[in-house]
C-alpha cells in the first residue's frame, strides 16, 4: 500500500468530528503542491526579455556594431513609449474584457488636434493639450458607454468609433497639417543623461500610477473582478458599468498623450500615423505578450511593459541588420504565436502529476518530484 | 412574536409567463437551527431560495428578518439584511485570491472613502473569518484557481458569514464534495448554528438532511407539502410526501435474467501520470462500482480508459482485443461512451438545442449513422421520459435530471459496448435518479459494460455488481456488492487495511 498506517487523521470519516475536519483541508493542500515554485508570466516574460537582449547584443557585435550604445538605447526606449503608454491603456481594456481597437486613429487624431491648435507657438500649448486630451476622453467615453450600456462587445464597439474617427481623419486631412509647438519638440529631445527620454519616463510614471490603482483601488480590483465574470460581479454589488468606461476612458486618453509624445518628434500633425503605426494590434500583440488573458481578469502592467520592450528590441536589432521588413513582421507574428502558445500550454496543466516521470508533460522541467509514489499522505 | 425567528417568510408567490412555479408558501427559520428544504427538481426549492437571496422578487409575499421587514431587489440588499446564500454553482471570481473574493466590492480603504485599499486589513479579516470556521491551511492570498472544490465552497460560506449573516442558505453544498470533506462542512454548519445562524438546507441526498437538520419543509410542484421536525419522519415517508407516491424499491433489482458473459474492458497495470497499476475487469452485463475520495484518480482512470490521457505503462483490451486510444475520438470509435461528471461543461453544448445535443457524438464521429440516430432520437427521448417542450429547445433551460438524459441518449446513440459514468447522479432530483438507475439495468441486459464513478455510497453499493476503491491512483483493493459502506470508507481512507472495519 502506498500509505503506510500512518495516518492517524483519517479514522473513519463517520466520527464527526470537528477537530479532524480541518487537519484534512490542510492535508489536501500540502498534497497539492501544484505550480508553487512555477514562473508566475511576468518573470517569464522578463526572463524572455532578457534573452532577446542578449540574443540582441550578440547579433549586433557580429555585425560589428554595439548594441549598448547611448544612441542605440536611447532609440529603443524611445520606441518603446508610444506604443507602451497605448499598451497600458489595453492592458486596462483587456482586463475589464473589452478590447480596444481605435487606439490608431485617436493617436493620429491627437497628432492634428494638437498642431492645429499649437499653430507652433507655445503660448497655445495648454489649450491645445487640454482640446486633445478632452477629445480622446470623449471618444473613450462613448466607447465605454457603447460597451458598458449598450452591451456593445468592445470589439465592435471600437472597430466603429475607429472607423468614424479615420474617416473623418481621410476627408479633413490631406497630408502634414499644423505644427508642434517649439517647447513641445524641446521635450521630444530631452531626457537624462542622453540615455533616458523624457517620453521613456512619462510612460513610467503611467506605468507606476495604472499599477498602484489596479493593486490599491476599488476600481482596479472591480475591474479585475469584472473582466474575470462579469454575472460574479454583479452579484457581489460591483456596479459593472464604472469599470467598463473609466478603463475605455483611460486607454484614450493614453492614446492622446501617446499621440503628444509622437508629435513632439515628428513635429507635424500627420493623419495616418497612428495606422502606419499599427498601434491596435500591436498593442493587443504586447498586452497578450505580457501574460494578460485576452478574455480579461488575470494580467498586469508590468508583464505589458515587458511584452511592449520585446518588440522594441527587436524591432531596434532588425532595423540594425537591415532585415527586410517582410521578415520583421514573420519574427514578430512568430513571437506573439509562440509566447501564447507557452501560455495556453502552462495554463491547461491543472492537475499534478501524481505518478513518475512521463511523457505527457508538455513541459520537461520537472515541476513538483515525487519519483514513484505518493508521499501526501504524510500527516502533518 | 416573529422577533425569535431569524427569517419568517410568509405567503411568498412567484410565476413566470402564467406558470405559478411557487404558490403561497409560508416559511420560518429559528435561531441556530438547520431547516432541510426537499422536493423534486421543478419543485420550487430554487425559486424560493433566490427569492429570499434576492435574485428574484417575489410576486406576493413579505420576508421579515429579525423582526424587519425587508424586500430585496439585488443579492447584496439580502445579503446586508442578514441572508446569504451559498449557491450551487460558486460565484467565485478563479483568477483573484480567496480575500479579494471575499471583499468583493466592499473592499476595506484606509483614510475613508477615496483611499487606497487596505489589503493588511483584507487580509487579516480573512484569515479571521476562516479561523472562526475551524478552517487551518487557507491562505488569504492563494488565488481560487488554485484551491479545491471543497475549499472553495469554504470560501463562498466564509463570504456569506463575512456579512454577519443571520440567514445562510445553501444550495445542494455537498453536490460536489468527496465523503470527508462533507465531515468538514457538516462542522463548519455546527460552528455556525452555534453562533445563532439559521440555516436554509437543500439538498438531495437524505441522509444528510436526517443528520444536519432539525426541521424539514417538503415541496412539491411549487406547493407546500408539510413541514415537520425531523424526528418525526422517517426516510420511506420523507421520499412518499416528496414524490407522492412510495418509492418503495430506491434501487432497481438487479434483473434476474442477466447472466454477467465474457471479459469486456481488461486494464492491466495501467499507469500515467494520474494512475498507476490498475489491473481490472469489467465484464459484459456487470456494473462495476469505482469508488474513492475526491481526488484518488476515480475520475482520471476513466478518461485514462475514454484516450484523454495516453495510457504510458500497461495495456487496455477489449473483448480480447488490445485497445488503444490515444484520443477521446479514438474512444468513441472504439464504441466506449463517457458521462462525464460535469455535464455543463464537458457534456452539453447549453445553447444548442436537445436534438443537436443529443446527436452531436454521432455526428461527430459516425456521420453516416446520423440519419437513423435522428429517426431514432425522439424515441429514446421519450423513452428516457426528458420533458421539454420540443426537440428544439436549448438545453440550458431544462432541469439537471432532463439534462442528464439528454446527455445518456446522446451516448446511447453509439451503441456503447462500455459505458464510462462519471457520477451519473449528480444533482439530479430523486425521479431522473430512478431512471438513470433503470437504463443502467436496461444496458447490462443488452450485456454492455458499465464502469461508475460515484462519490455516493448508497448508491455505488446499491447499483454495483463489485465495488473497486481507489485510493492515491491506485485500486486499494475490491469489495463484493453490498458492502457496507464503513467497509468502502475504511479502504478509501486507508483507515484499516487489514481485518474488519468497524
Amino acid at each position: 500500500m502506498s500509505t503506510p498506517a500512518s495516518t492517524p487523521a483519517s479514522t473513519p470519516a463517520t466520527t464527526s468530528g470537528s477537530a479532524e475536519a480541518p487537519e484534512s483541508v490542510r492535508r489536501r493542500r500540502a498534497a497539492r503542491p501544484r505550480g508553487a515554485r512555477r514562473l508566475d508570466s511576468t518573470a517569464l516574460i522578463y526572463l524572455v526579455l532578457v534573452g532577446v537582449v542578449v540574443a540582441s547584443a550578440v547579433l549586433t557585435a557580429v555585425e560589428g556594431r554595439n548594441f549598448f550604445t547611448q544612441g542605440n538605447i536611447w532609440a529603443v526606449l524611445t520606441a518603446m513609449s508610444v506604443l507602451g503608454l497605448i499598451a497600458i491603456g489595453q492592458t486596462l481594456v483587456i482586463l475589464v474584457g473589452s478590447l480596444d481597437l481605435s487606439v490608431p486613429y485617436v493617436v493620429s487624431l491627437a497628432t492634428l488636434v494638437a498642431a492645429g491648435g499649437m499653430k507652433g507657438l507655445d503660448s497655445n500649448v495648454p489649450a491645445a493639450v487640454f482640446n486633445t486630451l478632452a477629445l480622446s476622453v470623449l471618444i473613450g467615453l462613448v466607447m465605454g458607454l457603447l460597451v458598458s450600456l449598450l452591451d456593445v462587445h468592445g470589439f465592435i464597439a471600437s472597430l466603429g468609433v475607429g472607423l468614424i474617427v479615420s474617416g473623418y481623419l481621410a476627408t479633413n486631412y490631406q497630408g502634414s497639417h499644423g505644427a508642434a509647438a517649439p517647447d513641445l519638440s524641446l521635450l521630444g529631445r530631452s531626457g537624462i543623461a542622453g540615455i533616458i527620454p523624457t517620453a521613456f519616463i512619462v510612460l513610467l510614471v503611467c506605468a507606476l500610477l495604472v499599477t498602484l490603482v489596479l493593486r490599491y483601488t476599488r476600481l482596479g480590483h472591480h475591474l479585475y473582478a469584472v473582466g474575470g465574470n462579469r454575472e460574479v460581479a454583479r452579484m457581489s454589488g460591483v456596479r459593472t458599468a464604472g469599470p467598463v468606461i473609466a478603463a475605455h476612458v483611460i486607454c484614450s486618453f493614453l492614446a492622446g498623450v501617446a499621440g503628444l509624445l509622437l508629435l513632439s518628434r515628428t513635429g507635424v500633425g500627420l493623419p495616418t500615423i497612428g495606422s502606419q503605426g499599427r498601434y491596435d494590434l500591436l498593442s493587443i500583440a504586447a498586452v497578450v505578450l505580457g501574460g494578460t488573458l485576452l478574455a480579461g481578469g488575470k494580467g498586469s502592467v508590468v508583464g505589458t511593459i515587458g511584452g511592449v520592450a520585446i518588440f522594441a528590441v527587436l524591432d531596434n536589432v532588425m532595423g540594425v541588420m537591415q532585415v527586410n521588413p517582410f521578415l520583421k513582421d514573420f519574427v514578430r507574428g512568430l513571437v506573439i504565436v509562440l509566447a501564447v502558445a507557452v501560455y495556453a500550454r502552462r495554463s491547461v496543466v491543472r492537475r499534478p502529476p501524481r505518478f513518475g516521470p512521463d511523457r505527457v508533460l508538455p513541459l520537461p522541467v520537472p515541476l513538483l518530484a515525487s519519483p514513484s509514489k505518493p508521499t501526501d499522505q504524510d500527516p502533518a | 412574536m416573529s422577533d425569535t425567528h431569524a427569517l419568517v417568510a410568509t405567503g411568498m408567490t412567484k410565476s413566470f409567463f402564467g406558470n405559478t412555479v411557487l404558490a403561497d408558501l409560508d416559511l420560518a427559520l429559528d435561531p441556530g437551527e438547520v431547516h432541510g428544504l426537499v422536493g423534486e427538481n421543478g419543485a420550487g426549492k430554487s425559486t424560493l431560495m433566490k427569492m429570499l437571496a434576492g435574485v428574484y422578487t417575489p410576486d406576493s409575499g413579505t420576508i421579515v428578518v429579525a423582526g424587519q421587514e425587508v424586500s430585496f431587489s439585488h443579492p447584496v440588499q439580502a445579503q446586508r439584511a442578514g441572508v446569504s446564500t451559498v449557491f450551487q454553482e460558486f460565484n467565485l471570481l478563479l483568477e483573484r485570491t480567496i480575500a479579494e473574493n471575499i471583499w468583493l466590492g466592499r473592499e476595506p480603504r484606509r483614510f475613508g472613502a477615496f483611499g487606497p485599499i487596505d489589503t493588511a486589513r483584507m487580509r487579516r479579516d480573512t484569515e479571521e473569518l476562516l479561523e472562526g470556521l475551524g478552517v487551518a491551511g487557507l491562505k488569504a492570498g492563494t488565488l481560487v484557481r488554485n484551491l479545491s472544490v471543497a475549499e472553495q465552497q469554504i470560501v463562498e460560506i466564509a463570504k456569506a458569514v463575512s456579512f454577519d449573516a443571520k440567514v445562510i442558505q445553501m444550495d445542494e453544498p455537498t453536490a460536489a464534495l468527496a465523503d470527508h470533506e462533507v465531515e468538514l462542512l457538516y462542522s463548519i454548519i455546527q460552528r455556525l448554528t452555534e453562533r445563532g445562524v439559521a440555516i436554509l438546507y437543500v439538498s438531495h441526498r437524505l441522509k444528510e438532511i436526517f443528520e444536519l437538520c432539525q426541521t424539514i419543509t417538503i415541496l412539491k410542484d411549487g406547493q407546500h407539502v408539510a413541514t415537520r421536525p425531523a424526528a418525526d419522519l422517517t426516510e420511506g415517508e420523507l421520499v412518499r410526501l416528496m414524490v407522492g407516491r412510495p418509492l418503495t424499491q430506491y434501487f432497481p433489482d438487479k434483473p434476474v435474467d442477466v447472466a454477467v458473459g465474457d471479459v469486456r474492458l481488461s486494464l492491466e497495470g495501467v499507469g500515467n501520470a494520474y494512475v498507476d497499476d490498475v489491473s481490472l475487469e469489467v465484464r459484459a452485463g456487470e456494473i462495476v462500482g469505482l469508488a474513492g475520495l475526491q481526488g484518488s484518480g476515480r475520475t482520471e482512470l476513466l478518461e485514462t480508459v475514454f484516450g484523454v490521457h495516453p495510457v504510458a505503462r500497461g495495456s487496455v483490451s477489449l473483448d480480447g482485443a488490445p485497445l488503444q486510444v490515444s484520443s477521446p475520438r479514438q474512444g468513441v470509435r472504439a464504441r466506449l461512451a463517457f458521462i462525464t461528471e460535469d455535464r455543463k461543461a464537458k457534456g452539453l453544448a447549453l445553447n444548442q438545442s436537445i436534438l443537436d445535443n443529443s446527436l452531436g457524438v454521432v455526428r461527430a464521429v459516425f456521420p453516416r449513422r446520423t440519419a437513423a440516430a435522428r429517426r431514432e432520437m425522439p424515441g429514446v427521448l421519450s423513452n428516457l421520459e426528458v420533458s421539454a417542450h420540443s426537440l428544439g429547445q436549448e438545453v440550458q433551460f431544462l432541469s439537471g435530471g432532463n439534462q442528464q438524459k439528454v446527455v445518456l441518449a446522446r451516448w446511447l446513440s453509439i451503441d456503447p459496448l462500455v459505458v464510462l459514468m462519471d457520477e451519473p447522479t449528480r444533482g439530479i432530483d430523486v425521479g431522473a435518479k430512478h431512471r438513470v438507475y433503470e437504463l443502467m439495468r436496461e444496458l447490462t441486459r443488452q450485456g454492455v459494460a458499465v464502469l461508475m464513478v460515484s462519490s455516493e455510497l448508497p448508491e455505488v453499493i446499491g447499483m454495483s455488481d463489485r465495488i473497486l476503491v481507489m485510493r492515491d491512483g491506485t485500486l486499494a483493493g475490491e469489495l463484493p456488492a453490498g458492502a457496507s459502506e464503513e467497509a468502502v470508507l475504511a479502504m478509501a481512507t486507508g483507515a484499516a487495511t487489514e481485518g474488519d472495519a468497524a
